[in-house]
């Protein structure tokens, strides 16, 4: 009911991605279920859920990886624009083993043929940033879980991408270099105000990054809440902790999800039980 | 008991004992092929057993060396190398294309995968005259044989390599538009590598017992064909050198593609 609402509100916006009453099945478990959602262009988009709510599900029917069982999507690109549709940083490591630093992040310039000069510059750049340009000729098995994400995390930004995909792309850093890079991410978002649809566990960051959260149920995997995040923007990591909407939010948040989290392991163990 | 005093001793003592140990087996390992060459001899001196059957080492020995001067083995020896290399080439890049293909596409291994697990448990061997009818007695029949024996291995391994990758990698393939050709050079042919070396050594292992075979029959050349004319005229002491060189090609060959492995594949942990 609440998801009609904010629906509604956001039509005016010109939206990036449409997607109406998704749902996929695989055989007799529901991961998405009903799932009606409008995302406007350059939004912050998180979602936040129990495991196994089937957030990666949505977003790799999102990036084509997968065909709902029901439902409509509908991605806009701005008319005129050469930039990819989108990139995905996946859930856990999906750097190629046998490649390079440098290589995989040049990688999806390298597969639409950027010019050298351009791959060189771009990816050298990301690099920079992400603290990996004396690591570039490292292979991924030399560098720690930490340092291959942010390669992955590299190589969808290098990409330049209409919609960032990101699959829990923090959640193997330690705290430390997790701050940096939300602080790095907020920034690189800030400049180019690309569209990002962003799955989390973490609560904070959900609220640190996102315009907009929301709060999927377990079995079936639907939207039981969006909310929008009143924090202004440019957003300091380190301030945002002090601010009293981010701990009513934080709150509110953990409160939605702590329900949703007891329920679903209710129903994990009740399928153990007939197991 | 030196060992047993203190602390400080310790360390040392226990990494000397260490490096004499791996010396120690090192020494076995070189020993023990030249313990049995020497009670060989002996027996052999002796008249233990039958150096109809089994020559001195010494007298092999100089056969070869004979041999070696005379150019003859040194001649058989290109000539069966050069029929492996071409062999392997020929079988195995062919089966490195449909290997990886077959792990790509499903339909495709749907259609060729009844295909070679009919025609692999055939002994390969037993094809030899069916490969000299088709290519008579020259160099074909031999370099099909080869090629035959290094295809299904580099054919199947490969296939196994690439459905060994991890469906990640190919789903990254996809997001970043990789085109098939970029899938197959990018992802499958590097993901299976592992796998294609040992289809590759178990190739060549197989091409070596099949030129062997190959060149017993209708050749003019080659270390099987030296093998087989010296059982025709029992030169016994010849039939070794034949056989020990084989054994040597297969260990040099072998130790070259352990190298090559690890300059192809940089990654392996
Ligand atoms: N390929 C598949 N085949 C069958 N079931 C699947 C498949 N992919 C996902 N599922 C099921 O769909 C449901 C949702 O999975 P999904 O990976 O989307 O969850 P998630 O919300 O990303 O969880 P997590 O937070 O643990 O990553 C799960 O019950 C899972 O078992
Ligand atoms: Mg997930």
């Amino acid at each position: 009911m609440l998801m009609r609402s904010i629906e509604a509100d956001n039509i005016s916006a010109g939206h990036a991605i449409r997607v109406g009453n998704l749902s996929k099945r695989f055989g007799p478990v529901t991961a998405v279920d009903q799932i009606s959602l409008d995302i406007a262009n350059g939004e912050f988009f998180v979602i936040v859920g129990p495991s196994g709510c089937g957030k990666t599900t949505l977003l790799r029917i999102l990036a084509g990886l997968e065909m709902p069982t029901e439902g409509s999507i509908d991605v806009v690109v701005p008319a005129g624009s050469t930039r990819p549709v989108s990139s995905v940083v996946f859930q856990g490591d999906s750097i190629f083993p046998w490649m390079t630093v440098w290589d995989n992040a040049a990688y999806g310039l390298r597969m639409r043929n950027a010019p050298g000069a351009q791959i060189k510059e771009v990816v050298g750049h990301y690099l920079d940033r992400t603290g990996l340009t004396k690591f570039a000729g490292h292979y991924p098995h030399q560098l720690s879980g930490g340092m291959r994400q942010r390669v992955s995390i590299v190589r969808a930004f290098a990409n330049d991408p209409e919609i960032l995909l990101m699959d829990e792309p923090f959640s193997a850093l330690d705290a430390q270099n997790k701050l940096l890079l939300q602080e790095e991410l907020l920034q690189i978002w800030e400049e180019h105000k690309k569209t990002v649809i962003y799955i989390t566990h973490s609560v904070d960051e959900a609220v640190i990054l996102g315009d907009r959260i929301m709060i999927m149920t377990a079995h079936p995997g639907r939207a039981k809440t969006i909310l929008p995040v009143p924090l202004a923007r440019p957003r300091s990591v380190m301030d945002l902790q002090k601010d009293p909407i981010f701990g009513d939010l934080v709150y509110q948040i953990w409160t939605s999800l702590r329900e949703e989290v007891q329920h679903a392991r209710k129903l994990d163990e009740a399928r153990g039980c007939k197991a | 008991m030196q060992g047993m005093r203190g602390a400080p001793v310790r360390k040392p003592t226990l990494r000397i004992r260490l490096l004499g140990l791996v010396g120690r087996d090192r020494l076995i390992s070189l020993a023990s092929p030249l313990m049995l060459l020497l009670l060989w001899e002996a027996l052999a001196r002796t008249g233990i057993i039958d150096v109809r059957f089994f020559p001195a080492p010494t007298s092999i020995f100089a056969t070869m060396v004979t041999l070696l001067k005379s150019g003859e083995l040194w001649h058989h020896t290109m000539a069966s190398l050069q029929r492996l290399a071409l062999g392997s080439i020929i079988g195995g890049a062919p089966a490195l294309f449909l290997g990886i293909i077959m792990g790509l596409s499903s339909p495709i291994r749907a259609l060729v995968d009844p295909l070679i697990a009919a025609t692999y448990p055939v002994p390969k061997s037993a094809i030899l005259p069916l490969a000299l009818l088709i290519f008579g007695l020259g160099e074909g029949s031999k370099i099909f044989m080869v090629a035959v024996g290094v295809f299904f291995p580099v054919a199947i391994n490969a296939t196994a390599g690439v459905l060994e990758i991890n469906k990640i990698y190919l789903d990254v393939g996809r997001t970043f538009k990789a085109s098939r050709w970029n899938t197959f050079r990018t992802i499958a042919l590097p993901g299976a590598l592992p796998f294609i070396m040992t289809g590759v050594r178990l190739g060549i292992g197989m091409g070596i017992v099949l030129i062997a075979i190959a060149e017993m029959i209708g050749a003019k050349s080659g270390l099987g064909y030296m093998i087989w004319s010296a059982w025709e005229t029992f030169a016994v002491e010849q039939m070794y050198v034949g056989l020990f060189v084989i054994a040597i090609i297969g260990f040099i060959v072998t130790a070259i593609l352990n190298e090559i492995e690890k300059i192809l594949i940089p990654w392996r942990r």
